[in-house]
């Protein structure tokens, strides 16, 4: 890293302050849109932080598929189920969310105790830097050549699942009904508001 | 005073601890995916920090937090999938109506 140290010290701050404040945001805001975007935010300055961390290709490819592909994927998600319900109050629901936050404040405690309390044994090689990218591409090729496949096999399995996961259901049975009937043209599938329509009229019939 | 690796490790304490919060307490089920992403970045945080301040020749880390990438990705398109269709049979996203696997 060529910056001054100063100037590392202060964006760490204004890079940690904006990260904790938006995840704040994600986690109590009440409308979830604003949630998702503070979400961008969060990995925007997590990117940051691995630039403060000589890691320039991981921050690349942290702005690139998660702000990028997998915060889009969320957006689209809260707008497809975007009904405005208000939720059934639960009675009490303030004692669990006080007794959370108890448990996850012992837990940061926790973590803060060994953080400060383990010695670090520092590396002294000289830093890789510009040189990572170099690297990582040897690690997958040579030591992680297996945990890479695995992940580009995974990544296929979890899409085509994810595809099949959230299509609508295909009814066989209405097909032929309509090729016969009617020269409309319908995807087949279900349509949501006709499914009422369609049993009343049987019904009737 | 230059940058410690303590810094970079409260920094991601702190993170974990408020996605642990959000994933306990809210009731939007999309919510509780994003809650799950901030605890996958926490983690990625810890890695990054270990690679650059501890492994700074052969970067492992990097390399580990190239792979968590990938999954969060890959939980991300399922777990979305799985809220759609859990809404579409449901008709609606609330985590307290959904007793589905419960007993």
């Amino acid at each position: 890293m060529n910056l001054a140290e100063g100037v590392q010290l202060v964006s760490f701050g204004v890079l940690a302050l904006m990260m904790i404040s938006a995840a704040l945001g994600v986690v109590l805001l009440s409308n979830i849109v604003y949630s998702a975007f503070l979400l961008g935010a969060v990995f925007i300055s997590i990117a940051g932080m691995y630039i403060l961390l000589n890691a320039g290709f991981v921050a690349a490819a942290q702005v690139v598929i998660y702000v990028g592909a997998v915060n889009v994927l969320i957006l689209f998600a809260i707008m497809l189920v975007n009904k405005r319900e208000d939720f059934k109050v639960i009675p009490r629901a303030w004692i669990r969310q006080l007794s959370t936050a108890v448990v996850c404040a012992g837990l940061f405690a926790l973590l803060s105790v060994m953080v400060l309390s383990t010695p670090w044994s520092y590396a002294t090689e000289v830093i890789a830097g510009d040189a990572a990218t170099v690297i990582i591409g040897q690690h997958f090729f040579s030591d992680f050549l297996l945990p890479f496949e695995l992940a580009s096999v995974l990544l296929l399995m979890a899409l085509v699942g994810a595809i099949i996961l959230a299509r609508r259901e295909f009814l066989p049975d209405d097909v032929p009904a309509d090729a016969t009937q009617s020269p409309i043209l319908t995807l087949p599938e279900r349509p949501r508001d006709l499914i009422g329509a369609n049993t009343e009229g049987s019904d009737r019939s | 005073m230059v940058l410690q690796l303590q810094y970079f490790l409260l920094l991601a304490a702190a993170l974990f601890c408020i996605g642990i919060y959000g994933l306990i307490t809210s009731r939007n089920a999309v919510r509780v995916l994003m809650s799950i992403e901030l605890l996958l970045n926490a983690v990625n945080i810890n890695l990054m920090a270990f690679s650059n301040f501890l492994d700074s020749l052969a970067i492992k880390g990097q390399v580990f937090a190239v792979f968590v990438i990938t999954i969060a990705a890959a939980e991300a398109a399922v777990g979305l999938a799985i809220v759609l269709a859990i809404y579409r049979n449901r008709d609606t996203v609330d985590m307290e109506q959904f007793n589905l696997l419960k007993w």
